[in-house]
């Protein structure tokens, strides 16, 4: 099965049984496929015990750490064929993912998120707000998470703003000028959940209270990066929501789930507040124990599988966050396939021994 | 330069004090062994073993054990003077205890005191129970040896290189525990000319099965139990725990079979896995599994044990070891086989079951590891001669009188 074909079903439309026959067949393929131009990956596999003839189901096929990508290269295409390197944000000192995308990876990315993003906005562009400054993106050659986010999202716009300047301020009056010339149209707009937090929402309510105020009841808002910084201030998803919308009206929120690993299939959070996996991705919780998988309601890892990578390793991975399936197929949004949410990071292991720790410093 | 002082006032004493500290240099030592010595450890055993709340620190009666009058009698025996010279301790001795164990200071401190040494020793950041505990007894006990005050000083700081300097300017001898980072930490901060060093490195351990031995114990609960202190009650990752079985004899699969199934019934029931150390022991499997072929990741009931066969013993397999209960495998017919990961100097213990004297042809090679041969389920035991350094002749002066 080619990813042309996944790409003409309808992103939420196939159920658990439907889902389930094409994601065997297609993650099944890519298995052979990376096991056939990556040594590293085979030999995991060979050590492991694999065997391909064995896979009933896509859940038999093993899935690899995703801090894997951050200790070794891992990929399936020669170097000439690499059109970008994406890595994942992490702060300085530590390791970031070096992920290796071909023209059809890094195509096929960008067509899943548009079909499965446009199930929320709508086909078709929007004047778009991108909650961030323009620095975040300079350089082109090396991708970071929140960058390759913002390109990423930046189809769906036609013409596009940075709120923040280079030194996280917001620029108020470009935003004036650029919500004058849109009124009344429907607008988008993306950031990360802690840059709006911080950098606009609280800048809003400052401006509101000096008698400045702007009206973004048209707006939709896709924001994504976690809830781990906000938690830490005691702001939850419903506050979160609440007040946006008492600062500006915007009421059209949406979060997302997603990395860098496995750009292009977000998982979106519904107008139920669940996130969605899509036909071209599944979530599959793991009982920590074992890696059994958990069942519906019972919180586990995350593993991810995804039908995009092709150029390297990363169709089947195990993350490091936590979360938990709460149905199939039955979202009263009525989007088909798993609904979840994640609960997030797991705690690392606190352990004895003679060797001192030493706290990574920021 | 003359020790600046005023810097002690960033110094915690949980016991000793900033005037004691002044006076260190001038405290004279102690024969090793000394009756005073003996008297006042076999004091602290005795409170701590009569101490409710001790009681459930099996680490804080082994230690209250380890210092009991015949216990040292014994160490005395084995280590005191054996020659008609003089023995002194060396003076003055600065102890840097690992972080993260959490009676391993007491253990130093004792080292210190048996040699005739006046102590400073930097006690874990980290407010551990045991360290309050063992601290409480000593004070109490030192109301009755007010002469031992000058000998022992517990103080708590942050890593602060000048507090370090200070220490070090007056001490005669440093004891650096907690690995190369904090090796290289101290070593930041001078010695006088005179004075010496002793530095715990990280290390790694290995275990030595001789399958038809172990096959021929009847107790193999107990063999789990001993194995289990060696590994999992340091969350395999103190430097004396095994990291790699090498499997010898005539049955090995069968003893795997028996020893892995046996252990895993117990660490089921003793230990707290956390979630993120079945993630942690998949990627290092697989970090392995993609360097060396034809490793195989050995098929098993859970993530609690995660074992990884090896078709060859190298040091190369160090830099893919993990904690918690990952273990590499070796099938070994012939002992020199295993000497790659021996002859590093970062090899520290071989736990065995069968003949010690199996690994001697080893240790006859010259390797530059291999430190200790102790029975498994002893790894942990403290011992004067530890690490390679026979720490009484370390920490005293040999004054001749010919």
């Amino acid at each position: 099965m080619n990813f042309e074909k996944i790409l003409e079903i309808p992103p939420f439309s196939l159920n658990e049984a439907e889902k389930g026959k094409l994601l065997t067949e297609r993650l099944a393929e890519l298995t052979k496929l990376h096991c056939d131009k990556c040594g590293k990956y085979r030999n995991m596999l060979e050590a492991s015990g694999f065997d391909a003839e064995a896979v009933q189901s896509y859940k038999d096929i093993p899935f690899l750490p995703v801090r894997l990508f951050k200790k070794l290269e891992l990929k399936s295409v020669s170097k000439d064929d690499i059109v970008k390197t994406m890595t994942s944000s992490g702060t300085t000192g530590q390791a970031v993912s070096r992920i290796y995308l071909d023209r059809t990876t890094s195509s096929n990315q960008q067509k899943a998120m548009v079909k499965i993003v446009s199930e929320y906005t709508g086909s078709g562009r929007m004047p778009m707000i991108i909650i961030d400054c323009p620095g975040v993106v300079k350089n082109r050659a090396m991708f970071s998470a929140r960058g390759a986010g913002i390109l990423g999202f930046s189809v769906f716009g036609t013409k596009k703003i940075y709120a923040l300047n280079d030194d996280m301020k917001l620029d108020v009056e470009g935003l004036k000028n650029f919500l004058e010339k849109y009124e009344g149209r429907k607008i988008l707009l993306f950031g990360f959940t802690f840059m709006i937090w911080q950098h606009f929402y609280k800048e809003l309510l400052r401006l509101k209270e000096e008698g400045v105020v702007f009206d973004l009841s048209n707006g939709i808002l896709i924001h994504g990066g976690g809830w781990k910084k906000l938690a830490s201030e005691a702001v939850s998803h419903d506050e979160f929501h609440k007040r946006l919308e008492d600062a500006c009206g915007l009421y059209d929120i949406h979060d997302y789930y997603g990395m860098v690993e496995q750009t292009g299939c977000i998982y979106m959070e519904c107008e139920c507040g669940h996130l969605h996996a899509s036909n071209f991705s599944d979530v599959i919780i793991r009982r920590p124990l074992d890696f059994s998988e958990a069942d519906i309601g019972e919180a586990g890892i995350i593993q991810v599988v995804s039908t995009i990578p092709e150029s390297y390793p990363g169709h089947s991975l195990l993350t490091e966050d936590e979360g938990e399936v709460l149905g199939i197929d039955d979202c009263p949004c009525g989007r088909k396939g798993k609904y979840f949410k994640v609960n997030g990071r797991l705690k690392d292991a606190e352990i004895r021994g003679c060797s001192d720790t030493y706290a990574a410093k920021f | 330069m003359q020790p600046n002082f005023d810097l002690l006032n960033k110094v915690t004493y949980l016991i000793g004090s900033a005037e004691l500290t002044v006076q260190l240099p001038d405290v004279p030592a102690k024969q090793p062994f000394d009756e005073s010595i003996l008297k006042f450890l076999n004091d602290v055993s005795g409170k701590l073993m009569g101490n409710r709340v001790s009681k459930t620190y099996p680490d804080v009666i082994t230690f209250a054990f380890w210092i009991r009058k015949a216990s040292v009698l014994r160490m005395k025996e084995r280590l005191g003077k054996k020659d008609d010279a003089f023995h002194l301790g060396r003076g003055v001795a600065f102890h840097i205890a690992p972080s993260n164990v959490p009676v391993n200071f007491a253990y130093s401190l004792v080292a210190g005191l048996l040699t005739g040494n006046a102590n400073v020793v930097r006690v874990p950041g980290r407010d551990f129970p045991q360290v309050g505990i063992i601290a409480e007894a000593i004070k109490s006990v030192l109301e009755q040896h007010e002469e031992m005050r000058a000998y022992i000083q517990l103080v708590r700081y942050g890593r602060d290189k000048d507090i370090n300097d200070l220490f070090s300017s007056i001490a005669d001898v440093r004891i650096v525990w907690g690995g190369d980072r904090t090796v290289a930490e101290l070593r930041e901060s001078p010695l006088p000319p005179r004075s010496g060093e002793i530095t715990f490195a990280d290390r790694y351990s290995l275990a030595v099965i001789d399958s038809d031995s172990y096959l021929n114990i009847e107790d193999k609960e107990r063999v789990a139990d001993d194995f289990y202190n060696d590994t999992f009650f340091t969350d395999q990752n103190a430097c004396t725990s095994p990291r790699i079985v090498v499997w010898t004899g005539n049955r090995t699969e069968e003893a795997k079979k028996v020893f892995w199934e046996t252990e895993h019934r117990l660490v089921e029931k003793k230990y707290a896995f956390q979630p993120i150390q079945g993630i942690n022991k998949l990627t290092s499997s697989y970090l392995i599994a993609a360097a060396e072929p034809e490793v195989k990741i050995e098929e098993g009931p859970d993530n609690r044990i995660v074992r990884v066969r090896v078709l060859e013993a190298t040091e190369r397999l160090m830099d893919y070891r993990d904690n918690s209960g990952y273990f590499y495998e070796y099938d070994c017919r012939d002992i020199l086989e295993i000497k790659g990961i021996c002859n590093d100097k970062r090899c520290q213990t071989i736990a065995y079951i069968g003949d010690k004297k199996t690994v001697l042809p080893l240790i006859e090679t010259g390797v530059k590891g291999i430190d200790r041969v102790v029975p498994i389920g002893k790894t942990m035991d403290f011992d004067l001669i530890w690490d390679g350094y026979n720490l009484p002749a370390f920490l005293t002066r040999t004054v001749v009188l010919a």
